[in-house]
């Protein structure tokens, strides 16, 4: 299955997104630098990396969206193609408004740089499906600006559409304030769009797919995203009960 | 050619971490600061045909790019350049 990563100008986490998708996942993988423009069928997975985008000038993530290549996403993401935002593309897919919502700096006003315990809010997803719903794993977080932020009925509607796809727990899956390191509205730390195909999370599952790196639980992200793709998997069905 | 000078502002609700320690400073500093907000001034030179149409085109670069609808309210002043 077909992955493109997105290159833009100040992207950081680009080479490790990449190297995931093709050493780790075995999958044809190749860049799109943020001049160029893509067909939708050209791919099947994109994904746009953590970094800082244009210095993260203005707002993280306002300016990126307007490069040439997200237009070619917007497009993709219409068409029903998986979009996968980490970090500063989380930030990104928020400024486009492919997903509700804001980010703010860290309610401390910190960057945090260290591991997080997740609780998996909804494994009915393209990117989740081979965890479990309520499951706590950990990943790795590394951001400044991380602190989500919408309106009462925004998150009410995330809630009630099963959309909230990571929340920052404790160990024991506690989804508490002392877990919450920036200060996100009810701890997320990852949403899915009305039709479940485009994901922004601020954790870093790329950062944690080998063994060598000494934790997998973010390769079942990419896992789940291949089960998806071949077929093995549907999704949907909490949307239709 | 026109000035433009645009603030940008969080809107009323949404919580301004910056603000927050900027005013807990101040009031180290025995000022007794009740609230404080950081805010953004951006200025923008353009090229317009008139008042008006200098306006418009500063209203929309608010909206497209320059303030976050989600988070931020703007407001701008708008004058020519004089020669």
């Amino acid at each position: 299955m077909r992955g493109a990563v997105i290159v833009f100008p100040g992207s950081n986490c680009d080479v490790d997104c990449f190297h995931v998708w093709k050493d780790v996942l075995g999958q044809p993988a190749e860049y799109v630098f943020h001049k160029e423009k893509f067909s939708p069928e050209d791919f099947d997975l994109i994904i746009l990396p953590g970094g800082f985008s244009y210095g993260d000038y203005l707002r993280a993530g306002a300016i990126a969206r307007f490069s040439p290549a997200m237009d070619s996403v917007y497009k993709a993401a219409e068409k029903g193609k998986l979009i996968l935002g980490i970090c500063n593309g989380f930030q990104i897919l928020l400024e486009a408004g492919l997903l509700p919502g804001a980010m703010m700096k860290n309610r401390d006003l910190k960057f945090h740089c260290h591991d997080v315990y997740l609780k998996v809010g909804t494994a009915d997803s393209p990117f989740t499906n081979m965890y479990l719903p309520g499951e706590v794993v950990k990943m790795p977080i590394a951001h400044g600006e991380g602190n989500y932020y919408a309106d009462a009925d925004t998150i009410e509607r995330l809630k009630r559409e099963d959309r909230i796809v990571f929340y920052y727990s404790d160990e024991k899956g506690n989804i508490t304030d002392e877990a919450n390191p920036n200060g996100s509205v009810e701890n997320i730390a990852g949403i899915l769009n009305e039709e479940r195909n485009v994901l922004g999370m601020m954790p870093h599952p790329e950062r944690c797919a080998e063994e060598i790196l000494g934790n997998t639980d973010g390769k079942r992200l990419f896992m789940s995203i291949l089960e998806y793709l071949e077929g093995r998997v549907k999704i949907g069905k909490s949307r239709r009960s | 050619m026109f000035n433009a000078k645009i603030w940008v502002r969080f809107k009323n609700g949404v919580l301004d971490p910056q603000g927050a320690a900027i005013k807990g400073a101040l009031n180290h500093l025995g000022f007794e600061a009740e609230d404080v907000r950081v805010g953004k001034l951006i200025e923008v030179k353009l090229k317009a045909d008139n008042l008006d149409e200098a306006k418009a085109k500063v209203e929309m670069m608010c909206e497209k790019l320059l303030a976050n609808p989600v988070l931020e309210d703007f407001s701008f002043e708008v004058v020519e350049e004089s020669i």
